[in-house]
Protein backbone atom coordinates (compact mmCIF):
# COMPACT_ATOMS: atom_id res chain seq x y z
CA UNK A 1 0.00 0.00 0.00
CA UNK A 2 1.62 3.60 -1.00
CA UNK A 3 1.16 4.79 2.78
CA UNK A 4 3.63 1.81 3.80
CA UNK A 5 6.14 3.51 2.15
CA UNK A 6 8.32 6.24 3.82
CA UNK A 7 7.60 9.16 1.86
CA UNK A 8 10.87 10.35 1.06
CA UNK A 9 13.61 8.47 -0.90
CA UNK A 10 16.50 6.93 1.32
CA UNK A 11 18.77 9.34 -0.66
CA UNK A 12 16.27 12.24 -0.62
CA UNK A 13 16.01 11.80 3.54
CA UNK A 14 19.84 11.92 3.65
CA UNK A 15 20.20 15.04 1.70
CA UNK A 16 17.38 16.40 3.91
CA UNK A 17 19.19 16.02 7.10
CA UNK A 18 22.40 16.85 5.86
CA UNK A 19 20.88 20.62 4.74
CA UNK A 20 18.83 21.08 7.98
CA UNK A 21 21.86 20.21 10.09
CA UNK A 22 24.33 22.72 7.92
CA UNK A 23 21.52 25.38 8.01
CA UNK A 24 21.84 25.24 11.83
CA UNK A 25 25.71 24.80 11.95
CA UNK A 26 25.52 28.17 9.58
CA UNK A 27 23.25 29.72 11.80
CA UNK A 28 25.42 29.66 14.54
CA UNK A 29 28.84 30.85 13.27
CA UNK A 30 30.54 30.74 16.38
CA UNK A 31 30.17 26.92 16.60
CA UNK A 32 32.36 26.83 13.25
CA UNK A 33 35.06 29.55 14.37
CA UNK A 34 35.77 28.42 17.86
CA UNK A 35 37.16 25.32 17.13
CA UNK A 36 39.77 27.16 14.60
CA UNK A 37 40.83 29.71 17.01
CA UNK A 38 41.10 26.76 19.58
CA UNK A 39 43.16 25.22 17.05
CA UNK A 40 45.13 28.54 16.62
CA UNK A 41 45.96 29.27 20.08
CA UNK A 42 46.98 25.68 21.39
CA UNK A 43 49.20 25.66 18.57
CA UNK A 44 50.87 29.06 19.61
CA UNK A 45 51.00 27.54 23.23
CA UNK A 46 53.87 25.01 21.89
CA UNK A 47 56.17 27.40 20.89
CA UNK A 48 55.91 28.84 23.91
CA UNK A 49 56.05 26.03 25.94
CA UNK A 50 59.13 24.57 24.33
CA UNK A 51 61.20 27.51 22.68
CA UNK A 52 61.33 29.44 19.98
CA UNK A 53 64.33 27.44 18.34
CA UNK A 54 62.96 27.10 14.51
CA UNK A 55 64.86 23.82 14.28
CA UNK A 56 63.34 22.11 17.10
CA UNK A 57 59.71 23.26 16.43
CA UNK A 58 59.97 22.28 12.51
CA UNK A 59 61.57 19.00 14.02
CA UNK A 60 58.19 18.64 16.58
CA UNK A 61 55.53 20.30 14.15
CA UNK A 62 54.10 17.58 12.60
CA UNK A 63 53.45 15.47 15.96
CA UNK A 64 52.62 19.35 17.32
CA UNK A 65 49.40 20.03 14.31
CA UNK A 66 48.07 16.36 14.47
CA UNK A 67 47.72 16.48 18.14
CA UNK A 68 46.03 19.89 18.37
CA UNK A 69 43.79 18.86 15.63
CA UNK A 70 43.01 15.49 17.30
CA UNK A 71 42.01 17.61 20.49
CA UNK A 72 40.04 20.40 18.50
CA UNK A 73 38.05 17.21 16.88
CA UNK A 74 37.41 16.03 20.10
CA UNK A 75 36.63 19.26 21.96
CA UNK A 76 33.33 19.65 18.84
CA UNK A 77 32.80 15.82 18.93
CA UNK A 78 31.18 17.05 22.56
CA UNK A 79 28.12 18.77 21.21
CA UNK A 80 27.71 17.22 17.72
CA UNK A 81 24.61 15.47 18.91
CA UNK A 82 23.75 17.32 21.83
CA UNK A 83 21.54 20.03 20.42
CA UNK A 84 19.43 17.58 18.39
CA UNK A 85 18.92 15.87 21.56
CA UNK A 86 18.27 18.66 23.95
CA UNK A 87 15.08 19.84 21.37
CA UNK A 88 13.87 16.26 21.11
CA UNK A 89 14.38 16.12 17.30
CA UNK A 90 16.94 13.13 17.44
CA UNK A 91 13.70 10.72 19.30
CA UNK A 92 11.89 11.86 16.22
CA UNK A 93 14.55 10.91 14.34
CA UNK A 94 14.79 7.52 15.89
CA UNK A 95 11.55 6.98 15.13
CA UNK A 96 11.49 7.98 12.03
CA UNK A 97 10.96 5.15 9.21
CA UNK A 98 14.57 5.53 8.02
CA UNK A 99 17.63 3.78 9.35
CA UNK A 100 19.05 6.12 12.47
CA UNK A 101 22.58 4.76 11.18
CA UNK A 102 21.95 6.88 7.66
CA UNK A 103 20.45 10.00 9.54
CA UNK A 104 23.25 9.97 11.89
CA UNK A 105 25.35 9.78 8.82
CA UNK A 106 24.57 13.30 7.13
CA UNK A 107 24.25 14.64 10.73
CA UNK A 108 28.04 13.94 10.71
CA UNK A 109 28.69 14.76 7.33
CA UNK A 110 27.17 17.97 7.63
CA UNK A 111 29.24 18.35 11.06
CA UNK A 112 32.31 17.19 9.01
CA UNK A 113 32.03 19.76 6.87
CA UNK A 114 31.94 22.67 9.34
CA UNK A 115 34.91 21.45 11.46
CA UNK A 116 37.24 18.95 10.62
CA UNK A 117 36.97 19.86 6.71
CA UNK A 118 38.09 23.46 7.77
CA UNK A 119 40.73 22.59 9.95
CA UNK A 120 42.65 20.83 7.52
CA UNK A 121 42.19 23.42 5.00
CA UNK A 122 43.78 25.94 7.95
CA UNK A 123 46.78 23.52 8.86
CA UNK A 124 49.10 24.29 5.87
CA UNK A 125 48.86 28.14 7.35
CA UNK A 126 49.39 26.67 10.85
CA UNK A 127 52.56 24.34 9.37
CA UNK A 128 54.13 26.96 8.09
CA UNK A 129 54.03 29.18 11.57
CA UNK A 130 55.86 26.53 12.96
CA UNK A 131 58.43 25.81 10.53
CA UNK A 132 56.91 22.85 8.92
CA UNK A 133 58.97 22.24 5.50
CA UNK A 134 57.42 23.14 2.45
CA UNK A 135 57.44 19.79 1.20
CA UNK A 136 55.14 18.65 4.26
CA UNK A 137 51.99 21.27 4.02
CA UNK A 138 50.73 19.66 0.94
CA UNK A 139 50.85 16.03 2.06
CA UNK A 140 49.44 17.62 6.20
CA UNK A 141 46.41 19.08 4.11
CA UNK A 142 45.94 15.82 2.73
CA UNK A 143 46.46 14.03 6.10
CA UNK A 144 44.14 15.73 7.46
CA UNK A 145 41.13 15.83 5.32
CA UNK A 146 41.12 11.82 5.52
CA UNK A 147 42.16 11.88 9.13
CA UNK A 148 39.58 14.23 10.58
CA UNK A 149 36.91 12.36 8.61
CA UNK A 150 38.14 9.25 11.01
CA UNK A 151 37.86 11.40 14.10
CA UNK A 152 34.54 13.03 13.53
CA UNK A 153 33.14 9.78 12.68
CA UNK A 154 34.99 8.14 16.02
CA UNK A 155 34.11 11.53 17.68
CA UNK A 156 30.38 11.09 16.67
CA UNK A 157 30.22 7.89 18.35
CA UNK A 158 31.48 8.99 21.18
CA UNK A 159 28.91 11.98 21.55
CA UNK A 160 26.33 9.52 20.89
CA UNK A 161 27.36 7.08 24.23
CA UNK A 162 27.66 10.10 26.15
CA UNK A 163 24.87 12.51 24.98
CA UNK A 164 22.08 11.67 27.71
CA UNK A 165 24.99 11.61 30.71
CA UNK A 166 25.79 14.81 33.05
CA UNK A 167 29.65 15.86 32.31
CA UNK A 168 29.72 13.61 29.44
CA UNK A 169 32.26 15.59 27.43
CA UNK A 170 35.43 14.24 29.65
CA UNK A 171 33.81 10.87 29.82
CA UNK A 172 33.73 11.46 25.89
CA UNK A 173 37.42 12.31 25.45
CA UNK A 174 38.56 9.26 27.74
CA UNK A 175 36.33 6.29 25.54
CA UNK A 176 37.83 7.93 21.91
CA UNK A 177 41.87 8.94 22.53
CA UNK A 178 42.36 5.32 22.32
CA UNK A 179 40.38 4.74 18.92
CA UNK A 180 42.23 7.75 17.95
CA UNK A 181 45.43 6.50 17.99
CA UNK A 182 46.18 4.65 15.17
CA UNK A 183 44.69 7.46 12.89
CA UNK A 184 47.39 9.96 14.86
CA UNK A 185 50.05 7.57 13.95
CA UNK A 186 49.49 7.60 10.48
CA UNK A 187 48.60 10.94 9.90
CA UNK A 188 52.21 11.91 11.41
CA UNK A 189 53.44 9.40 9.33
CA UNK A 190 52.49 10.70 6.34
CA UNK A 191 53.38 14.47 7.20
CA UNK A 192 57.64 13.11 8.53
CA UNK A 193 57.78 11.00 5.31
CA UNK A 194 56.97 13.94 3.68
CA UNK A 195 59.42 16.28 5.51
CA UNK A 196 62.07 13.58 4.70
CA UNK A 197 61.84 13.60 1.41
CA UNK A 198 60.12 10.51 0.71
CA UNK A 199 57.16 9.18 -0.67
CA UNK A 200 54.31 9.26 1.82
CA UNK A 201 51.65 7.63 -0.25
CA UNK A 202 51.55 4.22 1.64
CA UNK A 203 50.43 6.18 4.87
CA UNK A 204 47.78 8.44 3.34
CA UNK A 205 46.87 4.80 1.74
CA UNK A 206 45.99 3.26 5.10
CA UNK A 207 44.35 6.59 6.04
CA UNK A 208 42.40 6.40 3.08
CA UNK A 209 41.49 3.05 4.14
CA UNK A 210 40.85 3.87 7.48
CA UNK A 211 38.51 6.99 6.74
CA UNK A 212 36.47 4.45 4.30
CA UNK A 213 36.19 1.95 6.65
CA UNK A 214 34.98 4.03 9.24
CA UNK A 215 32.54 5.15 6.85
CA UNK A 216 30.76 2.35 6.57
CA UNK A 217 31.36 0.59 10.05
CA UNK A 218 31.38 3.89 12.45
CA UNK A 219 27.39 4.37 11.46
CA UNK A 220 25.93 1.10 11.97
CA UNK A 221 27.29 1.86 15.75
CA UNK A 222 26.13 5.02 15.57
CA UNK A 223 23.08 3.79 15.23
CA UNK A 224 22.72 1.73 18.45
CA UNK A 225 24.61 3.99 20.64
CA UNK A 226 21.95 7.22 20.01
CA UNK A 227 19.11 4.49 20.75
CA UNK A 228 20.91 3.33 23.99
CA UNK A 229 21.34 7.54 25.14
CA UNK A 230 17.40 8.11 24.04
CA UNK A 231 16.21 4.95 26.55
CA UNK A 232 17.95 5.72 29.30
CA UNK B 1 24.24 -28.85 24.08
CA UNK B 2 22.16 -25.54 23.19
CA UNK B 3 19.82 -26.84 25.75
CA UNK B 4 22.72 -26.66 28.40
CA UNK B 5 23.69 -23.10 27.18
CA UNK B 6 20.15 -21.93 26.93
CA UNK B 7 19.81 -22.96 30.85
CA UNK B 8 23.56 -20.93 31.26
CA UNK B 9 21.02 -18.08 30.89
CA UNK B 10 18.60 -18.30 33.22
CA UNK B 11 20.01 -16.49 36.81
CA UNK B 12 19.32 -19.24 39.32
CA UNK B 13 20.70 -22.15 37.43
CA UNK B 14 23.82 -20.40 36.70
CA UNK B 15 24.29 -19.00 40.08
CA UNK B 16 24.03 -23.18 40.88
CA UNK B 17 25.97 -24.20 38.36
CA UNK B 18 28.51 -21.70 38.78
CA UNK B 19 29.22 -22.49 42.92
CA UNK B 20 29.96 -26.01 41.83
CA UNK B 21 31.96 -24.79 38.89
CA UNK B 22 33.85 -22.48 41.70
CA UNK B 23 34.31 -25.57 44.31
CA UNK B 24 36.21 -27.48 41.42
CA UNK B 25 38.28 -24.72 39.85
CA UNK B 26 39.52 -22.66 42.51
CA UNK B 27 41.59 -25.53 43.77
CA UNK B 28 43.05 -26.28 40.50
CA UNK B 29 43.50 -22.84 39.58
CA UNK B 30 45.79 -22.50 42.82
CA UNK B 31 47.81 -25.65 42.40
CA UNK B 32 48.36 -24.65 38.64
CA UNK B 33 49.33 -21.18 39.45
CA UNK B 34 51.61 -22.67 42.46
CA UNK B 35 53.68 -25.06 41.01
CA UNK B 36 54.35 -22.80 37.26
CA UNK B 37 55.13 -19.94 40.28
CA UNK B 38 57.38 -22.35 41.96
CA UNK B 39 58.75 -24.03 38.54
CA UNK B 40 59.30 -19.98 37.21
CA UNK B 41 60.83 -18.52 39.95
CA UNK B 42 62.87 -21.28 41.55
CA UNK B 43 63.65 -24.02 38.90
CA UNK B 44 63.88 -22.69 35.83
CA UNK B 45 67.47 -21.76 34.79
CA UNK B 46 68.65 -18.40 34.97
CA UNK B 47 69.24 -16.20 31.47
CA UNK B 48 72.16 -15.85 29.89
CA UNK B 49 71.76 -11.84 28.77
CA UNK B 50 69.19 -11.21 32.34
CA UNK B 51 70.28 -13.27 35.11
CA UNK B 52 67.57 -13.84 37.48
CA UNK B 53 65.63 -10.45 36.75
CA UNK B 54 63.96 -12.36 33.36
CA UNK B 55 61.67 -14.39 36.10
CA UNK B 56 59.03 -11.82 36.50
CA UNK B 57 58.49 -13.06 32.84
CA UNK B 58 56.44 -16.10 34.30
CA UNK B 59 54.33 -13.34 35.49
CA UNK B 60 54.13 -10.14 33.15
CA UNK B 61 53.42 -12.26 29.70
CA UNK B 62 50.66 -14.53 31.38
CA UNK B 63 48.74 -11.47 32.77
CA UNK B 64 48.93 -9.46 29.03
CA UNK B 65 48.16 -12.43 27.51
CA UNK B 66 44.82 -13.38 29.63
CA UNK B 67 44.28 -9.49 29.63
CA UNK B 68 44.38 -9.25 25.94
CA UNK B 69 41.86 -12.28 25.86
CA UNK B 70 39.76 -10.82 28.10
CA UNK B 71 38.89 -7.36 25.96
CA UNK B 72 37.87 -10.03 23.33
CA UNK B 73 35.91 -11.96 25.91
CA UNK B 74 34.08 -8.99 26.64
CA UNK B 75 33.63 -7.54 23.44
CA UNK B 76 32.06 -11.44 22.74
CA UNK B 77 29.99 -11.21 25.69
CA UNK B 78 28.62 -7.42 24.68
CA UNK B 79 27.76 -8.87 21.41
CA UNK B 80 25.84 -11.82 22.29
CA UNK B 81 23.96 -9.61 24.60
CA UNK B 82 22.95 -6.71 21.96
CA UNK B 83 22.22 -9.47 19.44
CA UNK B 84 20.14 -12.04 21.57
CA UNK B 85 19.07 -9.21 24.77
CA UNK B 86 20.22 -12.02 26.87
CA UNK B 87 21.04 -10.80 30.45
CA UNK B 88 23.60 -13.56 31.48
CA UNK B 89 26.02 -12.11 28.42
CA UNK B 90 25.33 -8.94 29.90
CA UNK B 91 26.65 -9.36 33.27
CA UNK B 92 29.38 -11.55 31.56
CA UNK B 93 30.86 -8.71 30.06
CA UNK B 94 30.25 -6.16 33.40
CA UNK B 95 32.39 -8.97 35.46
CA UNK B 96 35.17 -9.42 33.12
CA UNK B 97 36.00 -5.31 32.50
CA UNK B 98 37.21 -4.99 35.99
CA UNK B 99 39.10 -7.85 36.36
CA UNK B 100 40.52 -7.52 32.45
CA UNK B 101 41.75 -3.93 33.37
CA UNK B 102 43.56 -5.53 36.87
CA UNK B 103 45.51 -7.64 34.67
CA UNK B 104 47.01 -5.13 32.17
CA UNK B 105 47.66 -3.05 35.00
CA UNK B 106 49.67 -5.86 36.03
CA UNK B 107 51.48 -6.62 33.13
CA UNK B 108 52.59 -3.21 32.98
CA UNK B 109 53.51 -2.75 36.51
CA UNK B 110 55.71 -6.05 36.42
CA UNK B 111 56.47 -4.51 32.90
CA UNK B 112 57.87 -1.52 33.97
CA UNK B 113 59.49 -3.70 37.30
CA UNK B 114 61.32 -5.81 34.50
CA UNK B 115 62.13 -2.58 32.56
CA UNK B 116 64.54 -1.10 35.39
CA UNK B 117 67.16 -3.33 35.73
CA UNK B 118 67.18 -4.61 32.49
CA UNK B 119 66.90 -1.41 30.44
CA UNK B 120 67.87 0.97 33.22
CA UNK B 121 64.53 2.98 33.32
CA UNK B 122 61.07 2.12 34.12
CA UNK B 123 59.27 3.04 31.51
CA UNK B 124 60.04 2.95 27.77
CA UNK B 125 57.51 3.57 25.08
CA UNK B 126 58.17 0.71 23.14
CA UNK B 127 55.45 -1.05 20.84
CA UNK B 128 54.34 -3.88 23.44
CA UNK B 129 54.50 -1.57 26.53
CA UNK B 130 52.19 1.22 24.08
CA UNK B 131 50.05 -1.05 23.06
CA UNK B 132 48.91 -2.65 26.52
CA UNK B 133 48.77 0.98 27.90
CA UNK B 134 45.83 1.82 25.03
CA UNK B 135 44.33 -1.82 26.07
CA UNK B 136 44.19 -0.01 29.65
CA UNK B 137 42.59 2.83 28.28
CA UNK B 138 39.95 0.95 26.45
CA UNK B 139 39.12 -1.30 29.39
CA UNK B 140 38.81 1.64 32.01
CA UNK B 141 36.75 3.34 28.66
CA UNK B 142 34.34 0.76 29.30
CA UNK B 143 34.10 0.75 32.81
CA UNK B 144 34.01 4.45 32.98
CA UNK B 145 30.66 4.22 30.79
CA UNK B 146 29.46 1.57 32.69
CA UNK B 147 29.67 3.71 36.05
CA UNK B 148 28.58 6.79 34.31
CA UNK B 149 25.04 5.49 33.25
CA UNK B 150 21.95 5.13 35.69
CA UNK B 151 20.01 3.34 33.83
CA UNK B 152 22.04 -0.11 34.13
CA UNK B 153 20.32 -1.91 31.64
CA UNK B 154 21.36 1.10 28.79
CA UNK B 155 24.76 1.03 30.51
CA UNK B 156 25.36 -2.44 29.55
CA UNK B 157 24.25 -1.98 25.87
CA UNK B 158 26.34 0.84 25.19
CA UNK B 159 29.18 -0.75 26.95
CA UNK B 160 28.66 -3.53 24.39
CA UNK B 161 28.66 -0.79 21.42
CA UNK B 162 31.95 0.65 22.99
CA UNK B 163 33.30 -3.26 23.56
CA UNK B 164 33.11 -3.86 20.04
CA UNK B 165 34.24 -1.06 18.54
CA UNK B 166 36.91 -1.62 20.85
CA UNK B 167 37.61 -5.17 19.14
CA UNK B 168 37.31 -4.30 15.71
CA UNK B 169 39.79 -1.77 16.75
CA UNK B 170 42.36 -3.70 18.43
CA UNK B 171 44.39 -5.08 15.80
CA UNK B 172 44.59 -2.11 13.71
CA UNK B 173 45.50 -0.24 17.10
CA UNK B 174 48.31 -3.21 17.58
CA UNK B 175 49.62 -2.68 14.21
CA UNK B 176 49.87 1.12 14.02
CA UNK B 177 51.73 1.40 17.29
CA UNK B 178 54.27 -1.80 15.52
CA UNK B 179 54.45 0.36 12.87
CA UNK B 180 54.68 3.65 14.92
CA UNK B 181 58.16 2.29 16.78
CA UNK B 182 59.71 0.62 14.41
CA UNK B 183 59.89 4.13 12.65
CA UNK B 184 61.15 6.00 15.54
CA UNK B 185 63.16 3.11 17.38
CA UNK B 186 65.96 4.39 18.94
CA UNK B 187 69.33 3.10 17.97
CA UNK B 188 70.48 2.62 21.82
CA UNK B 189 68.21 0.20 23.01
CA UNK B 190 67.69 -3.21 21.41
CA UNK B 191 65.84 -4.92 23.53
CA UNK B 192 63.53 -7.16 21.33
CA UNK B 193 66.07 -9.78 21.03
CA UNK B 194 63.79 -12.18 19.93
CA UNK B 195 66.47 -15.34 20.62
CA UNK B 196 64.15 -18.61 20.77
CA UNK B 197 63.04 -19.69 24.37
CA UNK B 198 64.89 -22.48 25.55
CA UNK B 199 62.31 -25.24 26.39
CA UNK B 200 63.50 -24.83 30.17
CA UNK B 201 61.90 -21.84 30.14
CA UNK B 202 59.29 -22.01 28.22
CA UNK B 203 57.51 -24.53 29.72
CA UNK B 204 56.64 -22.96 32.85
CA UNK B 205 55.75 -20.23 30.71
CA UNK B 206 53.27 -21.78 28.96
CA UNK B 207 52.35 -23.75 32.68
CA UNK B 208 52.09 -20.17 33.81
CA UNK B 209 50.07 -18.94 30.78
CA UNK B 210 47.08 -21.56 31.65
CA UNK B 211 47.14 -20.50 35.54
CA UNK B 212 46.33 -17.10 34.68
CA UNK B 213 43.83 -18.61 31.89
CA UNK B 214 41.95 -20.97 34.99
CA UNK B 215 42.79 -17.52 37.19
CA UNK B 216 40.88 -14.89 35.25
CA UNK B 217 38.14 -17.64 34.77
CA UNK B 218 37.87 -18.18 38.75
CA UNK B 219 37.82 -14.51 39.23
CA UNK B 220 35.13 -13.42 36.72
CA UNK B 221 32.77 -16.51 38.09
CA UNK B 222 32.89 -14.73 41.62
CA UNK B 223 32.73 -11.31 40.07
CA UNK B 224 29.47 -12.65 38.33
CA UNK B 225 28.45 -14.39 41.44
CA UNK B 226 28.55 -11.14 43.20
CA UNK B 227 26.58 -9.24 40.32
CA UNK B 228 23.79 -11.78 40.78
CA UNK B 229 23.65 -11.36 44.80
CA UNK B 230 23.55 -7.67 44.38
CA UNK B 231 21.06 -7.82 41.18
CA UNK B 232 18.75 -10.53 42.48
CA UNK B 233 19.04 -9.84 46.23
CA UNK B 234 15.34 -9.24 46.96
CA UNK B 235 14.44 -12.81 44.43
CA UNK B 236 13.12 -15.40 46.32
CA UNK B 237 15.55 -18.32 44.37
CA UNK B 238 18.32 -16.47 46.17
CA UNK B 239 16.94 -16.16 49.49
CA UNK B 240 15.89 -19.84 49.06
CA UNK B 241 19.48 -20.63 48.03
CA UNK B 242 20.90 -18.57 51.05
CA UNK B 243 18.54 -19.80 53.39
CA UNK B 244 19.75 -23.91 53.06
CA UNK B 245 23.43 -23.05 52.83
Amino acid sequence: MPSDRPLLSLRAAFLRQFLRNGRGIMRRPADVANPLLFFFMVITLFPLGLGPDPIRLATLAPGILWVVALLASLMVSAKLFASDFEDGSLEQLALAPYPLAVTALAEVCAHWLATGFLLALASPIFGVMLGLPNEGLLTLLVSLLLGTICLTLIGALGSALTVNIRRGGLLLSLLIIPLNVPVLIFGTAAVREAVQGGNPESWLALLGGLALGSLVVVPLAIGPALRVSLDS
Amino acid sequence: MWTFIHKLGSPPWFFRFSGTLVRWLLPITVTLLLVGAIWGLLVAPPDFRQGNSYRIIYIHVPAAVVALAGYYLMAFAGAVSLIWRIKMADVTMRASAPVGAILTAIALVTGAIWGKPTWGTWWIWDARITSMLILLFLYLGVVALFEAYENKTAAARACAVLSLVGMVNIPIIYKSVDWWYSLHQPASIKFSGESAIDSSMLYPLLLMIVAFYFLFTVTLLLNMRAELVWTHRESGWLKQLVGDS
